[in-house]
């Protein structure tokens, strides 16, 4: 069965090229063929997973060369796919969350005058999203990269017409395009060293060349980490991130949230290798991690905009997901993304259906009471909110996370200090899931309800809503039981997690986590539900509006950016308006111009002027042939 | 009396019919008045092919003579459909009324 894996990147491209091209579809007709193609391509994934997993390839790899893409003099990259549990986990996810966010914008984009443009692109994406987790080529990788960074720019802007989606489009194309233009020249290096980017050759040729801790080695881990950080909005590229909210929900849930974002989360797995040799960059990663999980979780405590709470969320999360790649804890990040993909899908299609109801209401401030109003939306939304905030025992996102809590610390490579951030920001997470809990369903109502969600939104918000819950259960810790079904796969490909020897008993760990999450929505309970005022008490004083309004712009970083880089740069373009080589250019169109006017004097229409010219003409050179 | 004549008169001649014709070309204001000069310029020019045949005892000269006349006859022919055109059209042959095609 693994010989129909061209069939799971091929089936979304063959979507786009019909929507794209095919004109005046019916609506039924779009939305059969969006939905349809993602639809069987995660059967097919389905299908190949199982039987990936039934019989395993000896090599622990399927392969699947298609062609060669181009041959200049030895350079040749392959058009091949590559399928090992690693990727397995990538695609089922991505098709899988894909097919059910199709199907739920099927329902949610219906008034959309755009309709089969939204499904092209989104087709397009989840292509260029396999390619990229399925490339054998490091060059066909940067071809879905680059695609998905394409999509990202065509979705969020996809309601063009308001200037500032326009803005927040360009904002994420050229914030990423800096990692990627880092990527890039990684993967210059990388072909100069070994003369291929075959990532299983490229693994292997590093591990055999490069000694641990060789600048070289170095040198392109930091560049893939660059590219890493921008696409997967981390520090200090992550502003792209909250702007990207201006696309459809459906956008934010499959792109901003449960694809693309863990692209920098795949490339790091994929190339650990890389990492390994060097531990300064591999400590970077966790670092970054670390840092980037306690701001935005922070900033995510500030926010109205229930999308930028998720938005902030995101970051954070994949802040724990590069926080356990960096301390060498592979599956628990993997593990963890695919868990978060869950969640955080159904947070941000419930939160469309929210906003919808609410007649595009965003401010949570102006929500409420919704508890009663929408019983499905609502349970929904809080198994995914559950996940979140990481309610022990009960919800997936405990297990994940209890599981990179606990490498950070034990883990050969983790800290004391990356535990702790962890752990803050764990409180944080639970703080600000509880506070738009709280502020969106209970309470008054204070907005009128419009019409209430139909089956094509609820059936995918159940099915994410019971895997949020229930997906933690493939993966329990040794004291729970020790199911391993999900690192025993992944550890296929990536290496187990080396522990630190002698460490203490991970059960004091767990029940310090689960405190800690606890009296983090205990508190948020206790401050917004029961004592409403206390908010407003704080706000008056200096230090806390302050905090405040640095949570609320992110740390100010787009305040810093624009005073950095995009006011230097504006100034210099005004300076320059003109473009100083452009005026050479100028100047021979101008002389140019000149002398056509001259030279058109002499076309006077009079004949016998033109007689003249040729009896001179012929006498000068008659005379020149016989002089010379 | 002499019945030799030296190629070189023969072309004396020749340029100053051409030259007569090429003055007529470039003075005349009456179109009429051009073609014939045109007309005069093509017989120097066939006339010095004759005299260069004679002088190498070549039949080429006077095939291009003949070339020539038939070029003569399809130019005056073309020549005097534009100039009846131009005298509907402007009502006066006068070369320098027709220039509309100013650059």
């Amino acid at each position: 069965m693994q010989h129909l894996l061209w069939l799971i990147p091929t089936l979304p491209l063959a979507g786009f090229l019909i929507l794209a091209l095919g004109r005046y579809l019916s609506r039924t007709t779009v939305a059969l063929v969006g939905v349809g193609s993602v639809s069987l391509s995660a059967l097919i994934t389905i299908i190949i997973g199982v039987n990936f997993i039934s019989n395993p390839p000896p090599s622990g790899a399927y392969s699947q060369f298609l062609w060669t893409w181009f041959n200049a003099s030895g350079f040749a990259p392959k058009i091949s796919l590559y399928l090992d549990s690693l990727s397995l986990v990538f695609v089922f996810v991505i098709t899988f969350v894909s097919a059910l966010i199709h199907l739920y914008s099927s329902e949610f984009m219906i008034e959309d005058k755009s309709y089969a443009r939204f499904f092209a692109y989104m087709n397009l994406f989840v292509f260029s999203m396999l390619i990229l987790v399925l490339a054998e080529d490091l060059l066909l990788m940067y071809l879905g990269w680059e695609g998905v960074g394409l999509c990202s720019f065509l979705l969020i802007g996809f309601w063009y017409e308001k200037q500032e989606n326009g803005l927040a489009a360009q904002k994420a194309f050229i914030i990423t395009r800096i990692g990627d233009t880092a990527m890039a020249i990684g993967l210059f290096i990388l072909f100069y060293q070994f003369q291929t980017l075959h990532i299983p050759a490229l693994l292997q040729g590093a591990s055999n060349k490069w000694q641990i801790g060789a600048p070289i080695a170095c040198t392109v881990a930091l560049l893939l980490l660059a590219g890493g950080i921008g696409k997967s909005a981390q520090l200090p590229l992550q502003t792209w991130l909250p702007d990207a909210m201006a696309g459809p929900s459906p956008v934010s849930a499959l792109i901003h949230a449960a694809t693309m974002v863990t692209a920098g989360v795949y490339l790091i797995a994929r190339m650990h290798v890389i990492f390994e040799r060097s531990p300064f960059t591999q400590h970077l990663v966790a670092v970054i991690g670390a840092v980037t999980l306690l701001l935005a979780g922070c900033s995510a405590l500030a926010q109205f905009d229930i999308k930028r709470v998720l938005a902030y969320s995101t970051i954070s999360q994949i802040g724990y997901m590069f926080l356990a790649l960096g301390v060498g804890a592979w599956s628990a990040a993997i593990f963890h993304f695919m868990i978060h993909a869950f969640f955080k899908a159904l947070l941000f299609l419930a939160a469309g259906a929210v906003i919808e109801t609410q007649h595009h209401e965003h401010n949570m401030f102006k929500m409420g009471g919704l508890k009663d109003k929408m019983p499905l939306i609502f349970w929904t939304f809080l198994a995914g909110a559950m996940s979140l905030a990481a309610l022990p025992l009960v919800s997936a996102g405990f297990y994940s996370k209890d599981q990179i809590l606990w490498y950070a610390w034990s883990a050969e490579k983790g800290t004391a200090w990356l535990w702790l951030a962890a752990l803050i920001g764990a409180l944080i997470t639970a703080a600000y899931t509880t506070r738009m809990i709280i502020l969106t369903f209970f309470g008054e109502s204070k907005t009128p309800l419009g019409h209430l969600p139909g089956m094509r939104i609820t059936i995918p918000l159940v099915i994410l809503a019971v895997l949020s819950i229930t997906a933690g259960f493939i993966e329990l810790p040794h004291n729970f039981g020790q199911v391993t079904i999900f690192s025993d796969l992944v550890q296929k490909t990536l290496p187990e997690t080396r522990m630190q020897a002698g460490v203490e008993s991970e059960f004091a760990f767990q029940l310090i986590a689960a405190i800690i999450g606890l009296s983090g929505i205990y508190l948020t309970w206790w401050t917004y539900a029961k004592n409403p005022g206390i908010i407003d008490k704080l706000k008056s004083q200096a230090l806390p509006s302050t905090l405040h309004r640095l949570w609320f712009s992110g740390w100010f970083f787009d305040t810093i950016y624009n005073a950095l880089f995009v006011k230097p740069f504006k100034t210099i373009t005004s300076i320059n308006k003109n473009d100083f080589i452009d005026q050479i250019y100028t100047a021979l169109v101008q002389f140019t111009n000149t002398l056509n006017r001259i030279l058109s004097l002499s076309q006077s229409g009079s004949l016998r002027w033109y007689i003249m010219g040729i009896i001179m003409g012929s006498i000068i050179i008659l005379t020149l042939n016989i002089l010379l | 009396m002499n019945t030799d004549i030296s190629i070189s008169q023969v072309l004396i001649l020749a340029a100053i019919l051409f030259s007569l014709g090429l003055i007529g070309v470039a003075i005349r204001r009456n179109v009429l008045f051009m073609l014939i000069s045109v007309e005069i310029m093509l017989n120097a020019a066939g006339l010095a092919f004759i005299a260069a045949g004679a002088k190498w005892n070549q039949p080429d000269g006077q095939i291009m003579f003949l070339f020539i006349l038939t070029m003569a006859a399809a130019e005056v022919s073309i020549g005097l459909a534009l100039i009846m055109q131009i005298y509907h059209q402007h009502q006066s042959l006068d070369i320098d009324k027709v220039n509309e095609m100013k650059g």
